[in-house]
């Protein structure tokens, strides 16, 4: 083999090798992403059915059930409420009226079966994504509240 | 009064690093050695001035100055007085100030352990990190000074996060400082370089122990973290692929590339420009991290109380580096050669694939950790990349980066025969099919992937035998840096046993458990005896007591607590671990749970070899030791300046 024919199918072998890469990798992403909904988004049926997605808010006050490991409770953006069924160990930091996001399905009773709890690390601090979700609705009322009196 | 102290010196400070980063490099363009001489001095004035703020804000701490905003913010009178030293960098702003101390710091060691360097490389190594110095100590000036006093002072502090009051934080963040300070330290040599033009292999040499101590210390900081996590967080994970995980990963996976394209710069004179292009990727790393740590976009434990003015400082800084470092490169890069041919089967060509798979996974990881911010930020909506993406990435392509250690350290410089390579191989083949068998044969729960790693681990630890005994057999003093290379890859094949092992065979149970109720995992058998109230200094805790046998004899008695301290209404777990070098036994204790019979629920671990895991670090990072501590570099430096 030539000299150059070689440096053709190094480079060849290197173009492919990152082109399979760089495709598994977008591959991987795709499937991969989860979105997150506001309850008031899943409420209106934005949200996938069958495929993961993150829901954040409050815990609503009163909301807690638990049996053993089975938990239940619900999510608010204090516009509209996801149920949400959940089986393990909460993180220590899970408590009514704080800032929660969870991550699952939604299940056939339309209720979000969550696989996981997202534990945060400090008692004052507001996961960013439950901030948002009562922002949102927040602006949703303040706007519907304006309407009337315009 | 000594907190103003504090804070005038860091102005001072801030503004020698200006000097220090002005006039030894406008030195070596008029050629005014005198100007260029001043590197060193400015640096040693730089770090006493830094050192000197940096004790009075310890000062404060240690001696409860609730005057000074920060202190009251991050510490505690009742705080046991390790942990209020270790406040110190328990927030940003002073975390900040040990940043910019570490960097001092580095930048002092060039200082003084450069005699045998030319003067006008040593300048303008200097003076580089007097800039990056500069950079960050105004960033701390103008946005997250450490001094502000709050007035009037309040009776005592929020304290620290309970989370970080562990002797794992005491060491886990300064360690993982000086490797992404370390990196600036690589970073100002290939600077270096492209301004004096002189890009052969005399700056590789210089650059190449600097690297691998900024290596071995993230490394350590890494693993540090990892067991952190592992043992503090209550969940019994090691790597969760968080952001702030990745921001550390990132630079260690560059870092680990570039010391492998420097040695084949050093000793072949090749891959100058991608050693180059190499370092300052993985001196943008540590600021991208410092940017994804410290702006507040992350929600973690890292991520301080966020103000947006910091983000966009930091992010402007990131601009500014990467800007003129490519704009640098492009300019100069041309002039250095791009080295001897090499042969598509050599150990160049081995190491140069091995180095752009390491980057193209630390793409992969930003591409997984930056797209949610990117997202967000041009408000196009909110999501995560979960673990199973990075899971999914980044395990196919470190696969043939181990697999090629071995070949890559047996193949000649410029051109191996691939028969000869194929003989030398036979053995690790053979180990790592029978490895493979032995798993899929014997083990009723072993897959494919558990069958691949523990291959994989045996490929490469008889491929370094082969290699050992190959090279005992010539003649000649083997260098030190020959064993720390081993050792190093060594490290690498037990982080892999650890890491199929546990994930291949823990086994995780959730369970409720009252007073005498017991749970068994294969055969060891966890009882609950007792549940006491506990009281410690800033805390009270409800402590558990359970017996541990195995095949019904007494082993281990584990206390783990479910504490509640008292400045916060956070309760924190702490998980109770019976550590051994094939398994842990991990039990942490939940929440309470009402009925007639009290009842807690508890988590209970097995895990198999995790502590492998942290073995292999520190393998790693002793290899890096004995690399660095090779008279080779001391020597030649000697000869290259002469």
């Amino acid at each position: 083999m030539k000299a150059r024919h070689q440096r053709f199918l190094l480079i060849s072998l290197a173009v492919a090798a990152l082109a399979t890469a760089g495709a598994f990798v977008l591959n991987a992403f795709q499937s991969n992403l989860v979105f997150f909904f506001t309850p008031t988004q899943v409420f209106q049926g934005e949200a996938p059915k069958g495929k993961a997605f993150r829901v954040g808010g409050m815990v609503k006050e009163g909301s807690l059930k638990k049996d053993g490991e089975n938990v239940q409770f619900v999510v608010t953006d204090f516009a509209n409420e996801v149920p949400v069924v959940y089986k393990g160990m909460l993180p220590d930091l899970f408590k009514e009226g704080k800032g929660v996001v969870t991550q699952g399905k939604l299940n056939q009773g339309n209720q979000f079966a969550a696989s996981e709890v997202l534990a945060k690390h400090d008692e004052n601090y507001m996961p960013p994504e439950a901030q948002h979700a009562l922002d949102k609705a927040g602006a949703a009322k303040a706007a519907q509240t304006y309407k009337p009196a315009n | 009064m000594i907190v103003e102290v504090g804070h005038f010196a860091l102005i001072l400070a801030a503004f020698v690093a200006l000097l220090q980063g002005v006039l030894p490099l406008a030195g070596t363009l008029n050629g005014h050695q005198r100007w260029q001489a001043l590197a060193r001095p400015t640096a040693i004035v730089q770090f006493l001035l830094i050192a000197v703020s940096y004790a009075v804000l310890t000062n404060a701490a240690v001696t409860d100055d609730f005057s000074v905003k920060y202190i009251a913010e991050h510490s505690n009178s009742l705080l046991p007085v390790q942990y209020k030293v270790a406040s110190v960098w328990g927030g940003h702003e002073g975390s900040l100030l040990l940043w910019v101390l570490m960097l001092s710091g580095w930048t002092l060691a060039v200082a003084l352990f450069s005699r045998t360097l030319p003067l006008a490389m040593v300048a303008r190594v200097i003076a580089v990190l007097g800039f990056v110095s500069v950079g960050f100590l105004s960033f701390i000036l103008i946005t997250s000074s450490p001094f502000e006093r709050l007035l009037p002072a309040p009776l005592d502090g929020r304290d620290l996060n309970p989370l970080l009051q562990d002797p794992g934080l005491v060491i886990h963040p300064p360690m993982l400082y000086m490797g992404y300070v370390g990196f600036s330290v690589a970073f100002a040599f290939a600077i270096s370089a492209l301004l004096s033009g002189r890009m052969d292999a005399a700056w590789a040499r210089w650059s190449r122990p600097w690297t691998v101590v900024a290596w071995i210390f993230m490394t350590i900081g890494i693993a540090l973290g990892s067991w952190w996590a592992y043992y503090e967080l209550g969940w019994g994970g090691w790597w969760f692929w968080d952001p702030v995980e990745n921001a550390s990963l990132m630079p260690w996976l560059f870092g680990t590339a570039l010391i492998h394209a420097l040695m084949v710069t050093d000793k072949r004179g090749g891959f100058k420009a991608w050693s180059v292009l190499l370092a300052i990727g993985a001196f943008s790393l540590c600021l991208l991290g410092t940017f994804l740590v410290r702006s507040g976009v992350l929600t973690s434990v890292h991520a301080f109380a966020s103000d947006p003015k910091r983000g966009v400082f930091i992010l402007i800084f990131l601009v500014i580096v990467v800007g003129i470092s490519l704009t640098l490169f492009a300019w100069r890069a041309p002039r250095a050669t791009l080295g001897g041919k090499i042969a598509l089967v050599s150990r160049e060509s081995m190491l140069l694939a091995n180095s752009v798979l390491l980057v193209v996974a630390t793409g992969a990881v930003l591409l997984g950790t930056i797209y949610p911010l990117i997202i967000d930020a041009l408000n196009l909506g909110k999501l995560s990349v979960g673990a199973p993406y990075f899971n999914a990435v980044f395990v196919p392509l470190m696969v043939p980066v181990v697999f090629l250690m071995v070949p890559g350290g047996i193949a000649h410089w410029r051109e191996s025969r691939g028969k000869e390579l194929g003989r030398q191989m036979r053995w690790p083949a053979l180990a790592a099919v029978l490895a493979a068998a032995v798993i899929l044969i014997f083990s009723e729960r072993g897959t494919w992937l558990t069958a691949m790693g523990m291959a994989l681990a045996a490929w490469v630890v008889v491929g370094l035998l082969v290699q050992i005994v190959a090279r005992v057999q010539k003649p000649g003093r083997i260098p030190l840096s020959f064993w720390g290379m081993h050792l190093a890859h060594l490290g690498i094949a037990v982080v892999v046993v650890g890491i199929t092992l546990v994930k291949g065979y823990e086994i995780e149970r959730d369970v409720r458990m009252g007073l005498n109720d017991t749970v068994s995992i294969e055969n060891y058998t966890f009882e609950l005896v007792g549940l006491n109230e506990v009281n410690g200094p800033n805390y009270k805790a409800m402590r558990a007591t359970v017996n541990v046998s195995k095949d019904q004899k007494p082993l281990e008695v584990l206390y783990p607590e479910k504490r509640r301290y008292f400045s916060t209404a956070m309760p924190m777990t702490e998980a109770a671990i019976d550590a051994g070098p094939l398994r842990d036994l991990y039990v942490s204790l939940g929440e309470a749970i009402e009925g007639d019979k009290p009842q807690w629920s508890v988590r209970v671990y097995y895990k198999p070899f995790v502590s492998w895991l942290w073995y292999g670090a520190i393998l790693m990072a002793l290899g890096g030791l004995l690399a660095v501590s090779d008279r080779r570099y001391r020597k030649s430096a000697l000869s290259a300046a002469s």
